[in-house]
C-alpha cells in the first residue's frame, strides 16, 4: 500500500509499505477514505518531539471502512462498519478509560517502559505519533491497523460525508475539550490564541457553549477572517499589542477563559523578544519549546481564571511565570484530548446541523501530494489552513 | 536505508517500506542541508585546529580569530540545518564576505603563503556563490507569497448561522472534573450549588 513515511527532519514521502496485519485478537483493520495533516504533525515534521524513526508512517485524523476484524473485535464491528478512529488508542477497560480519562489509557501504549521513563508514568498509544506513545504506524496511509479496535472507533451513520465527520476523530473534539475545560459561563470572556484548525474550532466550541465573547489572536489574515466569520473579534499581533487590547475588550479586567491553541512553536518575531530568546536556545537543544503563548496568557488572564492548553507541548519550557501563575490563582486544565468521551455528543450536533466541521478544510488532495502538502501547511502558502488527504 | 535499522523497534504487523517516493524536502532544502552540515564540519575544524588554517595561509598569530570564525560557522551551521534555514543560508552569505575580507588582508605581497590565500579565497568565493543559490532557492521555496490571501468570510462552520449558534449547545453539563475552580464558577448561573458552597 501506499503511506506518507518519515524519513528525517522536514523528510516525508510518500512510499510503498508492506500492508498492515491483524496482530492481536481486538484488532481491525481499516480501509481509510479520508486523512488528514494535522497542525501536530507539524512538530514530527520538524523534528521536534522526539523518538521518531525513519520508516515510521505519518496521520493520526483519518477515518475509512473496516475491511477486517480480529475474533474479540467482532461484538462492536462488522466488514464494512464506516468509521472515523480517535488519535488516542483506548482500551476501554482500565482504571483511567473507565473515568474518561482516555488519553492516559494505561494499557494502550505498547512501548510503556520508555514512556514510564519519559513521562513518569505513561499515556495512551496514538497513531503516528513517536514510540513514546506507542510507535503505531498513523493513518495517512490506505490501510490502517486499528489496535485495541473494538473501543478505538467512532460508527458514523452512512449518508453524511467523510469532510463533516473526519474531525471527530481529533481537532473538532479538541477544540470541544478545550473550551469545556474552561468551564464556559455566560458573562464569560474566552481568548483563544492560534486560529489554525484547533484553534477555529475551540473558536466554534466556545460560540456554543455560550461565552459572551469570543476573541481570537493569529497575525495571519485568512486565519483572521475564518475565525471572524465564527462569530469571533479578532486580533492581529503584527499590528496591535495582545495584552492592551484584550484588556480594552475586557473593560480592563483581562479575559476570564484563555485558551493556549498553539503549543510549543510560537511564531518568532523581533517585535517579541522572547520568541527569538525561545527560538535560539530550541537551535542550541537546550530548550524543546517555545511557550510565548503561555506567558502572555499568564499575564493576562483575569486573576481566577482558567488557562486551557490543547497546544502540544513536547518537552521543557524555559521562563515561565509562576510568580503571577500563582499569585493570580490561576488553573491550568490541560491534556491531550480524551476524544470518546466527546464524540457520541458531539456527532449528534453534526447531525443536528449546529455545527459543519467542514468549513475549515482549504486543500483536498491525493495522498502522493501529500508530502508537498507538508510544506505548503508549514509554510501558510495559498492560504493554507487544513489540507485532506484522499489515499 | 536507515528506515532497514530502525524496522527492529516495529512489530511483525506494521508497515515496513518496500519502496520510497519523492520527498518533502526540495533540491534547495538539500542544498542547505549539505551547506549546513559543510558549516558544523568547517567549524569544528577551525575550533579545534585553528593553527593549521593560520600556518597554510601565512597568518600566524590569528588563531584566536579562527577560533571565533569557528564558533560563527557551528551557528551558520546549526541555523541552515533547522527549519529557519533561509536565515542560515543568507548569514553564511554574509560570513563568506568577512571570511573573504579576512583572506584579502593577508594577501601581502610579503606573505610566503600568497599562493595558499588565493586559492583559498577562490574557494570561498565559489563557496559564496553556492550559499546565495541555496539562500535565493529556499527563500523562495518556503516564502509566502504577496497579494490577496484567498478569502473564508463564509467559512462560519455555523449551518443555521453565527447567531443561532451562540449558546446552542447549552444542554451540555460541563462534567464535574471540568468544572472551573469555585473563586470564578460561584458567580455561575449554571452552577447555583457552586455558589452555595462556603469558601
Amino acid at each position: 500500500m501506499r503511506a506518507l513515511v518519515w524519513h528525517g527532519k522536514e523528510d516525508i514521502r510518500c512510499d510503498t509499505v508492506t500492508d498492515p496485519e491483524i496482530e492481536q485478537p481486538r484488532d481491525a483493520i481499516v480501509k481509510v477514505t479520508s486523512c488528514a495533516i494535522c497542525g501536530s504533525d507539524l512538530h514530527l515534521f520538524h523534528n521536534f518531539i522526539p523518538a521518531m524513526l525513519p520508516g515510521d508512517v505519518m496521520g493520526h485524523e483519518m477515518m475509512g471502512e473496516v475491511v477486517e476484524v480480529g475474533p474479540e473485535a467482532k461484538g462492536k464491528l462488522k466488514k464494512g462498519d464506516r468509521v472515523v478512529v480517535p488519535f488516542t488508542i483506548i482500551c476501554g477497560e482500565c482504571d483511567q478509560c473507565k473515568r474518561g480519562n482516555f488519553s492516559v489509557c494505561q494499557r494502550s501504549n505498547r512501548k510503556k517502559d520508555l514512556a514510564d521513563k519519559v513521562f513518569g508514568h505513561a499515556t495512551a498509544g496514538l497513531f503516528g505519533y513517536t514510540h513514546l506513545t506507542g510507535g503505531y504506524p498513523g493513518g495517512q496511509a490506505e490501510y490502517l491497523r486499528v489496535p485495541f479496535a473494538d473501543a478505538t472507533h467512532i460508527k458514523v451513520p452512512d449518508g453524511i460525508p467523510d469532510e463533516k465527520v473526519l474531525f471527530l476523530g481529533d481537532i473538532f473534539p479538541t477544540g470541544w475539550q478545550a473550551a469545556v475545560q474552561c468551564d464556559i459561563q455566560p458573562t464569560d470572556t474566552v481568548a483563544i490564541w492560534g486560529c489554525g484548525p484547533v484553534g477555529q474550532m475551540a473558536i466554534r466550541s466556545a460560540m456554543l457553549l455560550g461565552a459572551k465573547q469570543v476573541i481570537a489572536i493569529d497575525h495571519l489574515p485568512e486565519r483572521l477572517e475564518m475565525a471572524e466569520a465564527g462569530g469571533a473579534i479578532t486580533i492581529n499581533f503584527d499590528e496591535e499589542s495582545v495584552v492592551e487590547r484584550l484588556n480594552e475588550l475586557t473593560g480592563g479586567e483581562g479575559p476570564e477563559k484563555c485558551i493556549d491553541a498553539i503549543g510549543m512553536e510560537a511564531h518568532v518575531s523581533p517585535s517579541m523578544p522572547d520568541t527569538v530568546y525561545d527560538r535560539a536556545k530550541q537551535m542550541l537543544g537546550a530548550e524543546s519549546d517555545r511557550p510565548h503563548v503561555l506567558r502572555e496568557m499568564i499575564y493576562v488572564c483575569r486573576p481566577a481564571g482558567v488557562i486551557s492548553i490543547p497546544g502540544v507541548y513536547g518537552g521543557l519550557v524555559d521562563k515561565i511565570p509562576m510568580g503571577q501563575l500563582m499569585n493570580k490563582g490561576l488553573t491550568i486544565r490541560t491534556g491531550q484530548t480524551h476524544v470518546n468521551r466527546w464524540t457520541d455528543d458531539l456527532l449528534r450536533r453534526i447531525e443536528e446541523g449546529q455545527i459543519d466541521p467542514s468549513f475549515v478544510i482549504t486543500h483536498t488532495v491525493s495522498l502522493e501530494d501529500g508530502p508537498e502538502m507538508y510544506k505548503v501547511f508549514r509554510d501558510k502558502q495559498d492560504s493554507c489552513i487544513k489540507v485532506v488527504l484522499k489515499p | 536505508m536507515a528506515y532497514y535499522i530502525s524496522n527492529i523497534a516495529r512489530s511483525k504487523g506494521d508497515p515496513k517500506v518496500i519502496h520510497s517516493g519523492p520527498s518533502s524536502l526540495g533540491a534547495a532544502d538539500r542544498m542547505a542541508k549539505a551547506l549546513g552540515w559543510f558549516s558544523i564540519g568547517l567549524g569544528i575544524a577551525e575550533l579545534v585546529a585553528p593553527e593549521r588554517f593560520t600556518r597554510a595561509l601565512g597568518m600566524e598569530g590569528k588563531e584566536g580569530l579562527v577560533r571565533a570564525y569557528g564558533v560563527r560557522e557551528l551557528g551558520h551551521g546549526i541555523v541552515s540545518l533547522s527549519p529557519d534555514k533561509h536565515l542560515g543560508l543568507w548569514s553564511r552569505v554574509a560570513g563568506d564576505g568577512l571570511d573573504i575580507a579576512t583572506l584579502m588582508t593577508a594577501m601581502r605581497h610579503d606573505n610566503p603563503k600568497r599562493d595558499n590565500v588565493g586559492i583559498a579565497l577562490a574557494a570561498v568565493l565559489g563557496v559564496t556563490l553556492l550559499d546565495i543559490i541555496g539562500a535565493q532557492g529556499v527563500t523562495a521555496r518556503h516564502s509566502r507569497p504577496r497579494g490577496q490571501p484567498r478569502s473564508y468570510r463564509d467559512r462560519t462552520g455555523f449551518p443555521q448561522g453565527v447567531q443561532a449558534a451562540r449558546g446552542a449547545a447549552k444542554d451540555f453539563q460541563v462534567p464535574p472534573d471540568m468544572r472551573a475552580a469555585p473563586a470564578l464558577a460561584a458567580v455561575s448561573d449554571r452552577a447555583p450549588q457552586e455558589r452555595a458552597r462556603p469558601h
